[in-house]
């Protein structure tokens, strides 16, 4: 079992022709996923190797029965292509692109309330169902089908943390990068909900980093809904106020939003954090196998 | 993006938000033409930079001709200034502003601020202006007041008068309020800021109520749509490594430490951080080289990075997934070339190319020391530099 996607899962690329949708939605294709259709505007009735584009997100989805788009679009498009998909009534909106103006987000939330449809990003590396749908851009490869959920603020970090998972040969139900900004569609809670909906996920390892409250109001969540073993890793221990670390939601301000506030929020909630970004994978086997 | 105080009062004047008069000067002439110009008995001269508590710095200063404002305005400009926010080596001031001075009865905080937990730009304010509102946050943070503006709306007049009674005013001083307070939602929205901050709003001893000083930031991936903003830049107020790494689309920080480290993606580069000091030693440097890097920009960030003399050893982790280890290792290769690698290198490489990426750096004759996964990558390294 798994969350939000699965072997049935029909997917759209929005920005297919690009150099990076070109490349990831091969990619997806390859791995399995049932990649239906892609939009560019203007170059309907075209395909990408064999996959059928349309001109807009509406045609794409009445044509092909989609319930999920990924979008690759530059960051001055990426807003509109995430409206252009809710209103088309996509299920779920995958938004890749890094480097939406945070404006731009708050005008996306604002019309996305009250609609049947959910984000996912942007700013991030996309969602995973081992062995039956990948759509983003992590590499396949690492993963290994399973009963450990992943939710995680980062992309590459994530990668390590899967990588660890399988190294040790323990399987993923689902695999979701909710992104780094400070507005994103999805939060840890959302994603932590539906795992715990799951029958297929067993225990969840959540990887947060510095600035906002989310992974505080997370772990507040865990301690009073959650009924599976959670292992919790926090970026950023070593960064200074005031400087923002890469993402444009990891900053320290006001005191606010430190690696140490975060850390002591998990543990208070009973969730076993890992100090150590390499022991992400042994944790979760210690946990596993009720040693922790 | 941060910009200076008189760049600030230019913009929200520009939206029609009440602010004193002024001009700014870069030499004590033009700060004495200023005071001519302004034509008021009295001024407040203040030394811009990047960096708050400027007033208990000495930084500012209330002064009634163009003798005392050239003679101040000589004190200040081109020396360092240091307050609690600039470190100990202080900001070299290059400009200072001459504003007329006012009269304030009272002294309020008003900012507005991009609220992750609303999803909306969010208005602050509290009736402990003057002073950090951090502060006020930490002692008495029921006089805080945060309300999400709808983005659907905008600033509402009933919204705008609750944070007014709120703040005491009374009044005309409602209305003036009103139409401040809806200016600067329309400069937030309309310049993509992250953060406009007034501290102190201030109502004068005739009952104005006005901005006496005005801090703004931008949202970065904002600034393609305003190319005026983007030339508002101070490179004067920035680290220059980290304007060249901007140069390249590079994300970087520059810290105290002396391991330098190179890592693909945000988190993982603050994890890299975090694991070199829990094997006891200080990273020099964040620095992200992104997804897709080149060979070209992987080859800039290793020639930034050891251009920081502190730099004892080098630590790169890569996880490649949009990032091929075979493009991270031919940079690599090509950077040293170009500089002279005189310190340890150890490198972690995993993911996408792996195997070609670890042909390259082994065949390239530089010496590199391989890692096998991120604990041990921080302990070669830390070995290395005898920490």
């Amino acid at each position: 079992m798994s969350i939000l996607v699965n072997k049935n899962t029909r997917v759209l690329t929005q920005g297919i022709t690009g150099a990076t949708g070109q490349l990831h939605t091969r990619a997806c294709k390859e791995y399995g996923t049932q990649m239906v259709g892609g939009v560019v505007p203007g170059k309907g009735g075209t395909d990408f190797e064999g996959i059928p584009i349309f001109d807009t997100v509406e045609q794409a989805r009445k044509a092909t029965g989609a319930n999920a788009t990924v979008i690759y679009v530059p960051p001055a498009f990426a807003a509109d292509a995430m409206l252009e998909a809710v209103a088309a009534g996509i299920e779920l909106v995958i938004c890749i692109t890094e480097g939406v103006p945070v404006l731009d987000m708050v005008k996306v939330k604002a019309y996305m309330s009250g609609t049947e449809s959910r984000l996912i990003g942007p700013n991030c590396p996309g969602i995973i169902t081992p062995g039956e749908c990948k759509i983003g851009i992590m590499p396949g490869y690492i993963h290994e089908p399973g009963d450990i959920g992943v939710v995680s603020r980062s992309g590459t970090l994530t990668y390590e943390a899967v990588y660890q998972l399988t190294q040790l040969g323990i399987g993923q139900s689902t695999c979701i990068g909710i992104g780094g900004d400070p507005i994103v569609g999805t939060s840890h809670i959302d994603a932590l909900k539906l795992f715990n909906e799951d029958p297929g996920t067993r225990a969840v390892i959540m990887i947060g980093e510095i600035g906002g409250t989310a992974e505080e109001e997370a772990a507040e969540y865990i301690k009073q809904n959650f009924k599976k073993p959670v292992v919790a890793f926090i970026a950023g221990q070593t960064a200074p106020k005031g400087r923002r670390m890469g993402h444009a939601g990891a900053i320290i301000s006001g005191g606010r939003g430190t690696a140490a506030d975060k850390i002591a929020a998990l543990k208070a909630a009973g969730i076993t954090v890992a100090m150590s970004p390499a022991d992400l994978g042994t944790s979760m086997q210690s946990v596993l196998q009720g040693k922790a | 993006m941060n910009i200076h105080e008189f760049q600030a009062k230019q913009i929200l004047g520009r939206f029609g938000a009440p602010v004193p008069k002024g001009q700014a000067a870069s030499t004590p002439d033009e700060a004495a033409a200023a005071f001519k110009a302004l034509g008021q008995q009295k001024v407040v001269v203040k030394a811009q930079i990047h960096a708050g508590g400027r007033g208990k710095a000495g930084g500012v200063k209330l002064l009634s001709s163009a003798d005392e404002v050239r003679d101040f305005a000589g004190k200040l400009l081109g020396k360092p200034l240091v307050t609690h926010q600039t470190g100990p080596e202080g900001r070299v001031v290059r400009r200072v502003y001459v504003e007329e001075a006012s009269q304030v009865a009272c002294e309020l905080y008003l900012g507005m601020l991009v609220d992750r937990k609303a999803g909306s730009v969010s208005v602050i304010a509290s009736t402990e202006g003057g002073i950090d509102i951090e502060e006020v946050a930490a002692k008495t943070p029921e006089k805080i007041l945060t309300e999400p503006i709808n983005p659907l709306l905008g600033v509402s007049g009933f919204l705008a008068r609750k944070i007014a009674f709120a703040l005491g005013l009374k009044d005309k001083q409602i209305g003036q309020f009103t139409t401040l307070l809806s200016a600067l939602y329309r400069a937030f929205v309309e310049t993509d800021a992250s953060l406009i901050e007034i501290n102190p709003l201030v109502v004068t001893a005739d009952g104005r109520v006005i901005c006496l000083d005005a801090k703004m930031s931008f949202d970065d991936n904002g600034l393609f749509r305003h190319p005026d903003i983007r030339e508002l830049r101070d490179a004067n107020e920035e680290d220059p490594a980290e304007t060249e790494a901007a140069k390249f689309d590079l994300s970087y920080v520059h810290l105290d430490g002396n391991i330098g480290c190179m890592v693909n993606g945000a988190g993982l580069a603050m994890a890299t951080m975090d694991i070199v000091k829990l094997y006891g030693a200080e990273p020099a440097n964040f620095l992200d080289v992104g997804g897709g890097a080149s060979t070209e920009k992987v080859a800039a960030a290793f020639r930034i990075l050891l251009s920081d003399p502190r730099v004892k050893g080098v630590l790169i982790n890569i996880f490649g997934g949009i990032m091929r280890c075979d493009v991270l290792a031919q940079g690599v290769v090509e950077a040293a070339k170009q500089v002279k690698l005189n310190v340890p290198l150890v490198v972690r490489m995993e993911g996408t190319n792996v195997t070609e990426g670890k042909k390259i750096l082994a065949d390239s004759g530089i010496k590199v020391i391989t890692a096998s996964d991120m604990a041990d990558a921080a302990r070669r390294i830390v070995k290395e530099i005898g920490a």
